[in-house]
């Protein structure tokens, strides 16, 4: 690992709870009413983000589950209640959306605004499939994200920081597709602080 | 033998350092072949939305989502259990007012599932769903039934340990956690090639839940104790005290 920083622990700092798969059978358990609807979509600002979760053959992970944390379209982060039991006039910044038999994950939601002046506005996403051992973090960049200006783009090669892009679509939808392995694997990150997180 | 080929792998990790987080190539567990990255995940610097998280209260959750021996109107059949713990972040600080969510396969080792096709009974009176927020303490608290070993396809002769799935929040986004608690002494971890992506032993052993005479209810039911521990950058800054947030 390039990052090779020795944190000083903490007195009575803990060892953290490993992670573990979600399994195949987590459908009845974590999917709720309205979690992929961030905003009703008669919103006048709602936009689909939607994609497909493929592993390294190429083939859509029929049991994976995407979820999401943005801030509104004015980059103000939400602190509102009610993420599970959903009032559709209150944004929450959070949803979870299992991936349908084609792999297909969706939201309806409104585009980040970013939350520093300047920054690239970003969606926050987090991945969890049977097969994969632990969650994966990512980002989903607006397209028109200022690349320049942004540290965590301009740090990667632009063939891979195209992974962290969504593509703008005909209809204004954004597409963000997941590559868990292969050709155009997705940059999945770390947020690394004290070496627990591998 | 899937045994064989769980060893080497341990063997290798020892020679350098071994993992409290699992592996996520594990060829052992079959199903990580294809789904794990092959590159190095990304140093990032957390912004604020990562070091926040979505806020749960007292609308989202039902009290009585956290028995599940409770949901269908009738008794689960099975062996009553109460899985108890607290939620903590890296440094001992209580988790506070965030969603807990459990699933977990019925006594018989079935979940209520269209994929699970495992010939054993389906149980009319158990979901095997639970939610709850934790208290001011971190604590959380479910009442289930312990959930039976079951076979799958990953090798011949493939069971599960009998396991309980968690989804945890943290005070950040950066520290989501979904993870299984298992029970002491199940004659099948050393054959689990899930359990065993971890490849650290006291790691291995921070999934096991402790059996805790003190919280086991005469002719009612065991106790099992589970703590959590987050990791992962969250804010440096304190929160001021105040209450507003989960009115």
């Amino acid at each position: 690992m390039p990052e090779d920083v020795v944190p000083e622990r903490v007195a009575g700092g803990l060892e953290p709870t490993p992670g573990q798969t979600v399994g195949p059978f987590f459908h009845f358990a974590l999917p709720y009413r309205g979690g992929q609807d961030l905003v009703p979509a008669g919103h006048p600002a709602a936009v689909r983000l939607h994609g497909t979760v493929t592993d390294g053959a190429g083939r859509p992970v029929v049991d994976a589950m995407i979820e999401i944390w943005q801030a509104d379209e004015h980059g103000q982060v939400s602190r509102q209640p009610g993420s599970l039991a959903r009032d559709p006039h209150v944004f929450t910044g959070w949803g979870r959306s299992a991936t349908d038999d084609a792999g297909h994950y969706r939201f309806t939601t409104v585009e980040p605004g970013a939350t520093v002046d300047g920054a690239a506005a970003f969606v926050s996403v987090c991945v969890h499939a049977r097969g994969l051992l632990d969650r994966l973090f990512t980002r989903a960049y607006l397209p028109e994200a200022a690349v320049a200006a942004d540290p965590l783009l301009t740090s990667l090669d632009p063939d891979r920081r195209r992974t962290l892009v969504a593509v703008r679509e005909a209809d204004g939808g954004l597409r963000f597709d997941i590559r868990l392995q292969g050709e155009d694997e997705t940059v999945f990150l770390t947020f690394d602080r004290d070496g627990a997180d591998r | 033998m899937i045994s064989a080929e769980i060893a080497a792998l341990h063997a290798a990790d020892a020679r350098t350092s071994a993992q409290v987080q699992p592996r996520l190539d594990f060829p052992p567990y079959r199903s990580t072949i294809l789904r794990h990255p092959t590159k190095d995940l990304h140093h990032a610097d957390p912004e604020e939305i990562e070091l926040l998280s979505p806020v749960f209260g007292h609308q989202d959750v039902d009290p009585l989502e956290a028995d599940l021996t409770i949901q269908r109107g009738g008794e689960p059949i099975g062996e009553r259990i109460r899985i108890s713990g607290r939620v903590l972040d890296g440094e001992g600080r209580p988790v506070r007012r965030q969603l807990v969510e459990i699933w977990q396969a019925n006594a018989g080792g079935r979940y209520i599932h269209k994929r699970d096709q495992h010939p054993a009974p389906i149980d009319p009176h158990f979901t095997g769903v639970g939610r709850t927020l934790t208290d001011d303490d971190g604590g959380y608290s479910f009442v289930s039934i312990k959930p039976g070993p079951y076979p799958w396809r990953n090798h011949r002769n493939a069971w599960r340990p009998a396991h309980v799935h968690f989804s945890v929040f943290g005070d950040a986004f950066t520290q989501r956690l979904v993870t299984q608690m298992y029970f002491p002494g199940d004659p099948l971890f050393a054959l689990d090639p899930i359990y065993q992506s971890i490849t650290d032993q006291s790691a291995r052993d921070r999934l096991v839940a402790r059996y805790d005479h003190d919280t086991s209810e005469h002719e009612w039911l065991l106790g099992y104790t589970w703590d959590i521990v987050l990791t992962g950058s969250h804010a440096t800054w304190t929160e001021p005290e105040q209450d507003g947030d989960h009115a």
